[in-house]
C-alpha cells in the first residue's frame, strides 16, 4: 500500500466510529482499522446512557453538554438507527444525608445551566410508580437520554464508509511507521496485513490505548475498571426513566479499588430491565463475581422492590477505560508528532463519543475546535507532578 | 445463603450419562451429589411418567424405551446409594452458575419450577462431572413459529411423560435416525403420522457402513422401527423437506419438496399435506455447552457441526477435575452416554488411580457409529435458501431472516456476537438456545456452517438458567 | 401411568387433567395449542421444545408469571392463565 489516508483511525468502538464519521464528513480521507469487528470492545459491554446528571463540573460537564448538542443536531437524522430515546434520568435519595447532598449538587448544577428539577416524594412516585416507599425524594434530569451503543458504533462506521471512509476489520495494529525511541514523526501503522501510511494516526483503542501509545514510545495511562450489568426477563414497562441512587454520584469518580455498586436501573425498548453497574479495579479479570451480582441485585431491589420477584436471564461485564484523573485523553500528542488520541472516557464514552468525534475531526482538519481541548491534552501525563489526580468533590463517570 | 452440600464429586444431570456417573462414582467410594432439573431421574431418553403415587418404577415404562433394563439397573444402584446416604439427590433444581474457585467447584441452583417446592442448595465439590445433555437442533422454516410446530424430541418427551399426544395428525421432518423412534412412538400411542421427511438419503450411509456395522444393537433398533412403520403405514420419504408450514393461527398443513444432496429444492416437486395439526422438526441435537464453556473447557467442532467439549480417555476435560459425559462430548445416543458416564464417574471418584477405563473399545465403537451417523445426516448445506426474508429466526425476540442478513451485509455482523448486539437475535428468554445454530450459520454467510469460535460465543451464557433477582441478592461471595 | 383426574382452571375455565401431567400437556390434549402472544408481533405461541429450553410456553401459574407450561405439573385447583 503506497497511497496513504489523511487520517487513520485505530479502533472501531464508539469513539473511533464517531471520529471516523466526523473526519470523513470534514472531507478528509479516512481509514479505520479494528482488530475485530465494529463494537467488539467495551462499546458492546456497557449501557447506553448519555448522562448530564452525574458529571463533574468543569471540562467534563462542558464536553458532555457539547456532545449532547451533537447528538441532537448533527446526528438528528440518524437517531432512529440507534434507538435514541430522550427518556430523562431520575436520581433518588433514600437517606436524609444523601438527599441533602443531592440538593447541594442540584443547586450547583442549576447555576451551570443544567436542566434539573427537584422531585418531592409524591412527584417522585408520579414519575416512577414502582419506586420503593423508602425513597425520600429525587431530582429529575430531562436532558439525560439513551442510545443502543453497538448500533451507534456499527452505523457510524457504515455512514463513515458512505462518506468515503474505508473500514478494515480483523486488522490489528502492531506498530507505528516513523516513530522510534527517539520520537520521530508517526507516519502510519504496521499491521499483519501490511503498512498503512497516513497523515495523522488516531488512537481510539479504549482500554488498549496505553498499549498502543507505548508502541509509539509515549505514556498514556489508561486502565480498566470492571463493571457488571444484570439483564432481566422482558417485562411490560415498569420503569420509565433511568433511575439511580444518589450514592452513585459518589462512586463514579472514586478511585477506591474495592467493589462498589450503586444501582442504575432502567427499562429498554426490548422490555428487559438493565441493572448496572458495579465498579471495581481488578485489571482485566473476566471471572464472574457473584459478590458483584449480589450487590447489584440488593441495591436494585432496594430502589424497586418488585424486582426481587423478577428473573435475571443474563449478565455481562465490560472494562471502562479510565485515566488516573478521570478525564479522557483527546487531542494531538505533542510528544509523538502525527499521533493523536481519543481514549479513556471511562463510564461516559458512549455519551461523549459524538462530541469527541466532532471536536477531533475539526482539529484534524486544521480548524479551531468548537471547544478548548487543552484539559484533555495527552501530554498532561508527561510532566512529573502533573500526574497526580486532581481532587474531585463530586465526580466523573 | 442457601444450604451448602459438600461432597467429593458433584454431577449435573440425571440422564443416562449423569445417572451412570453418579452410580460409578459412589461405587468407587466417593460421596456424590446429583443436581438435575427434572423431578425424577431419567433425563431426555429415559423420561417417563411421574412416579409420584406409583409404588415401583418398572410399571411406568411407556412406549419405545430401548435400554429400559439398563435404566432399571442403574436406578436400583442409584436408589440404594441414596438410601445409604452416599448420594445426595437434588431434583427439580437448575444450576444457574458453576464456578471454579481455588480447588473446589461450586454450583449455584434455583428451582426449575417456582411452585415445585424444590429448595435451592449450593453444592461444593472437589470434582465435577457435567452431563447436561442437549436439545433438538432447529432450523427456521417459514411458518415454524406457528403453534402446533414442535421439536421432534419434544413431541416424544411429551408422549413419554404425559401418556397423551399433543395432536392427532403429524408430519415429522428433519434429518437423522432419531426421527424414526419419534414417529414410531406417535403411531404406537395412537397418532396418525402422515409422513416422515428425511432430507438425506440412505445412500449417504454407504461410505460409512463399516463404522455403522460395529454397533449391531443399532441395526436391531432400526428393524424394530421398520416393523412399526410397516404396521402403521408410515411413509418414509428421503431427500424431502418441509418448505413451509401453512396456517394462520396454528399449523394446518405443510408444503414439502424434494431436494438434491446439498438440500437445494428441486423445482416442480412441491406437494401439500392438508389437515396436519402437529409438525415435528429435528436436525440432530445441540449439546448444552454453557456450563462447560463458563468453566473454560476447551471445545471443538464435532462431525455434526455441533460444539462439544474435548475430553481425554478418562472423560476429563482441559480443566483438571472437571469431567464431561454424554451429549456434551459429542451427540452419540444413550448407550454411549451411559458408557461415558461410567468412565467419568469412576475417574472423578479416584482421579489419581490409573485403573483403566471400562469398555474403552465399546466407547470407541459407539463414537465411530455416531460419526458415521453425523456424516450421513448433515444439516443440508443449502438450508438458508429455504428462508424468506420475513421468516422468524429468533423466536423470542422475533428477529427475521431479512433483519439478520441486513445486519450481516450492511453492518458487518459476520459473527454471532455482533449479530446478537445489532439485531437482538439470541437475546431473549431462551438466550439463543433455539436460534443459536441457525443465526451462527446466517452470520457466516450463505452456504456456510459456523466455526467453533462462533458457536462458542453463542454458547456463552453467563446465567445457565434464569434466576430471581431476589435470589441473586442473597449472594454475598 | 398415573391417571388420577384433577381439575385445573385455564383463564377461569375448568379443565380436566391427569395428576402429574404437565400443564402444557393438559392444555394441548384439550386442543388448546396457544396461550400466549408475543410482545412484538402479537403472535400466538404454545409448546415448542417440550423440555424447558425454549420458553415459548410461558403461563402464569397461581399468580406466578412466566412459568414453563411444559415443566409445571398440573395439580388439583391450580389456576393457569395465558398472557
Ligand atoms: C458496565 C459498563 C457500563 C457502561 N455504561 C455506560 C453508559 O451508560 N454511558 C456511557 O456513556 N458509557 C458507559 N460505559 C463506558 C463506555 O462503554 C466506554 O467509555 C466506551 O465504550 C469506550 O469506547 P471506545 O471506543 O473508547 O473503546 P472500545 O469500545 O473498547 O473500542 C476500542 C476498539 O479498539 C480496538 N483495538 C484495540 N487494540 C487494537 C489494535 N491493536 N489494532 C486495532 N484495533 C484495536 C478494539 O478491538 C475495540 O473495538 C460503560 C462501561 C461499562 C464497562
Ligand atoms: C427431547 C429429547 C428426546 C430424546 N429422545 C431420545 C430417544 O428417544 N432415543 C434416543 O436414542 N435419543 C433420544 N434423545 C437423545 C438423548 O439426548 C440422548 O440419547 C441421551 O439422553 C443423552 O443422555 P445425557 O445423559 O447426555 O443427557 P440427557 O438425557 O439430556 O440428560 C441431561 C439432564 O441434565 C439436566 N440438566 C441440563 N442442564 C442442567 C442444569 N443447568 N441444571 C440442572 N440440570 C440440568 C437435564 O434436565 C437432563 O435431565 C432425546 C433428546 C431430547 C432432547
Ligand atoms: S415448550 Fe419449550 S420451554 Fe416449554
Amino acid at each position: 500500500m503506497t497511497h496513504g489516508s489523511d487520517v487513520l483511525v485505530i479502533g472501531a468502538g464508539v469513539i473511533g466510529a464517531a471520529t471516523a464519521y466526523f473526519a470523513a464528513r470534514q472531507g478528509l480521507s479516512v481509514t479505520v482499522l479494528d482488530k475485530g469487528l465494529p463494537a467488539s470492545g467495551t462499546s458492546s459491554a456497557c449501557e447506553g446512557n448519555i448522562l448530564v446528571s452525574d458529571k463533574e463540573l468543569g471540562p467534563e460537564l462542558e464536553l458532555t453538554r457539547y456532545s449532547l448538542g451533537v447528538w441532537h443536531h448533527d446526528l438528528e437524522e440518524h437517531k432512529k438507527l440507534w434507538e435514541f430515546d430522550s427518556k430523562g434520568g431520575i436520581i433518588v435519595a433514600s437517606r436524609e444525608s444523601s438527599l441533602a447532598s443531592l440538593h447541594r449538587v442540584m443547586a450547583v448544577q442549576k447555576s451551570y445551566g443544567v436542566d434539573v428539577e427537584e422531585l418531592d416524594q409524591s412527584a417522585l412516585r408520579d414519575a416512577e410508580p414502582h419506586i420503593s416507599p423508602e425513597a425520600l425524594g429525587g431530582a429529575s434530569y430531562r436532558e439525560d437520554c439513551q442510545v443502543q451503543p453497538m448500533l451507534v458504533a456499527a452505523h457510524l462506521v457504515r455512514l463513515a464508509t458512505e462518506a468515503g471512509a474505508r473500514f478494515i476489520a480483523d486488522c490489528p495494529v502492531s506498530g507505528f511507521l516513523g516513530s522510534g525511541p527517539d520520537g520521530g514523526r508517526v507516519t502510519g501503522v504496521r499491521t499483519p496485513r501490511g503498512d498503512f501510511p497516513a497523515g495523522a494516526v488516531v488512537n481510539c483503542t479504549g482500554t488498549w490505548a496505553g498499549e498502543l501509545a507505548a508502541m509509539a514510545g509515549v505514556e498514556v495511562p489508561v486502565l480498566p475498571r470492571r463493571g457488571f450489568v444484570i439483564v432481566t426477563e422482558p417485562l411490560p414497562a415498569m420503569i420509565r426513566h433511568k433511575v439511580y441512587a444518589a450514592e452513585y454520584i459518589d462512586n463514579v469518580g472514586s478511585s477506591d479499588a474495592g467493589l462498589q455498586a450503586s444501582p442504575v436501573v432502567e427499562g429498554t425498548p426490548a422490555g428487559s430491565i438493565l441493572i448496572g453497574s458495579s465498579r471495581e479495579r481488578v485489571g482485566f479479570d473476566r471471572t464472574v463475581s457473584t459478590a458483584a451480582l449480589g450487590l447489584l441485585a440488593r441495591n436494585a431491589t432496594a430502589l424497586f422492590p418488585f424486582l426481587k420477584d423478577v428473573k435475571a436471564i443474563r449478565h455481562y461485564h465490560g472494562f471502562r477505560p479510565y485515566c488516573p484523573d478521570h478525564l479522557p485523553v483527546i487531542g494531538h500528542d505533542d510528544r509523538a508528532p502525527g499521533l493523536w488520541h481519543a481514549a479513556g472516557h471511562e463510564g461516559a464514552g458512549i455519551g461523549l463519543s459524538a462530541g469527541t468525534g466532532k471536536l477531533l475531526a475539526q482539529a484534524l482538519a486544521g480548524l479551531t475546535p468548537d471547544m478548548d481541548l487543552s484539559p484533555f491534552a495527552p501530554a498532561r501525563f508527561s510532566a512529573p507532578g502533573k500526574h497526580t489526580p486532581v481532587h474531585r468533590e463530586e465526580a466523573t463517570a | 445463603m442457601s444450604t451448602v452440600v459438600t461432597v467429593d464429586v458433584a454431577v449435573v444431570g440425571a440422564g443416562p450419562a449423569g445417572l451412570a456417573a453418579a452410580v460409578a462414582a459412589t461405587e468407587t467410594g466417593a460421596r456424590v451429589a446429583v443436581v438435575d432439573a427434572g423431578n425424577q431421574p431419567g433425563g431426555q431418553f429415559w423420561r417417563h411418567a411421574p412416579e409420584t403415587g406409583n409404588p415401583g418404577t418398572a410399571d411406568v415404562q411407556p412406549h419405545g424405551h430401548h435400554g429400559w433394563s439398563t435404566y432399571l439397573d442403574l436406578r436400583a444402584r442409584f436408589d440404594a446409594a441414596r438410601s445409604a446416604g452416599r448420594i445426595t439427590y437434588l431434583p427439580g433444581l437448575q444450576v444457574w452458575m458453576a464456578q471454579h474457585s481455588g480447588d473446589a467447584f461450586v454450583l449455584r441452583t434455583t428451582a426449575a419450577v417456582a411452585s415445585s417446592g424444590a429448595t435451592p442448595a449450593t453444592v461444593a465439590a472437589d470434582r465435577l462431572v457435567l452431563c447436561p445433555g442437549g436439545y433438538d437442533r432447529q432450523l427456521p422454516i417459514p411458518g415454524w413459529d406457528l403453534p402446533g410446530v414442535m421439536a421432534a424430541g419434544g413431541i416424544q418427551a411429551f408422549i413419554k411423560a404425559n401418556g397423551v399426544l399433543p395432536g392427532k395428525r403429524f408430519v415429522i421432518a428433519g434429518t437423522g435416525p432419531f426421527l424414526l423412534p419419534v414417529a414410531a412412538g406417535i403411531a404406537e400411542a395412537g397418532g396418525k403420522v402422515l409422513a416422515v421427511l428425511e432430507s438425506s438419503s440412505p445412500s449417504a450411509w454407504l461410505p460409512h457402513l463399516r463404522a455403522a456395522a460395529g454397533v449391531p444393537g443399532k441395526a436391531l433398533e432400526g428393524m424394530a422401527y421398520a416393523a412399526v412403520f410397516a404396521r402403521h403405514r408410515i411413509p418414509y420419504r428421503t431427500r424431502n423437506i418441509v418448505t413451509e408450514i401453512l396456517g394462520t393461527d396454528r399449523a394446518e398443513g405443510v408444503r414439502t419438496a424434494r431436494v438434491d444432496a446439498a438440500g437445494r429444492v428441486r423445482p416442480g416437486t412441491a406437494r401439500t399435506y392438508a389437515d396436519v395439526d402437529v409438525v415435528g422438526f429435528g436436525w440432530g441435537f445441540t449439546p448444552q455447552l454453557e456450563l462447560p464453556v463458563s468453566l473454560g473447557v476447551e471445545t471443538r467442532l464435532d462431525a455434526d457441526g455441533s460444539l462439544v467439549g474435548i475430553v481425554d480417555e478418562r472423560q476429563q476435560s482441559s480443566v483438571p477435575g472437571l469431567y464431561l459425559a454424554g451429549e456434551v462430548t459429542g451427540v452419540g445416543g444413550a448407550t454411549l452416554a451411559v458408557l461415558e458416564g461410567l468412565a467419568a464417574g469412576a475417574a472423578a471418584a479416584r482421579p489419581e488411580s490409573d485403573v483403566p477405563v471400562k469398555q474403552p473399545a465399546a466407547i470407541a465403537r459407539h463414537r465411530r457409529f455416531a460419526q458415521a451417523m453425523h456424516h450421513a445426516h448433515p444439516v443440508p448445506a443449502a438450508w438458508q435458501d429455504w428462508l424468506s426474508p420475513d421468516t422468524t429466526v429468533c423466536r423470542c425476540e422475533e428477529v427475521t431472516a431479512g433483519e439478520i442478513t441486513e445486519a450481516r451485509d450492511q453492518l458487518g455482523a459476520r459473527d454471532i456476537r455482533s449479530l446478537k448486539s445489532f439485531t437482538r437475535a439470541g437475546m431473549g428468554w431462551c438466550q439463543g438456545r433455539v436460534c443459536g445454530f441457525a443465526s451462527a450459520c446466517l452470520s457466516a454467510g450463505p452456504g456456510q456452517m459456523p466455526d467453533a469460535g462462533s458457536l462458542a460465543s453463542s454458547a456463552k451464557r453467563p446465567l445457565a438458567a434464569p434466576v430471581g433477582i431476589g435470589e441473586l441478592a442473597a449472594q454475598d461471595g | 401411568m398415573n391417571t388420577q383426574p384433577v381439575t385445573i382452571s385455564f383463564d377461569g375455565r375448568p379443565l380436566a387433567a391427569a395428576a402429574g401431567q404437565s400443564v402444557g400437556a393438559a392444555l394441548a390434549s384439550q386442543g388448546i395449542t396457544a396461550w400466549r402472544s408475543t410482545r412484538k408481533g402479537g403472535k400466538p405461541r404454545g409448546l415448542f421444545c417440550g423440555i424447558g429450553v425454549c420458553f415459548d410456553c410461558l403461563v402464569t401459574v397461581d399468580g406466578e408469571p412466566n412459568q414453563r407450561a411444559c415443566l409445571v405439573e398440573a395439580c388439583d385447583g391450580m389456576e393457569v392463565e395465558g398472557s
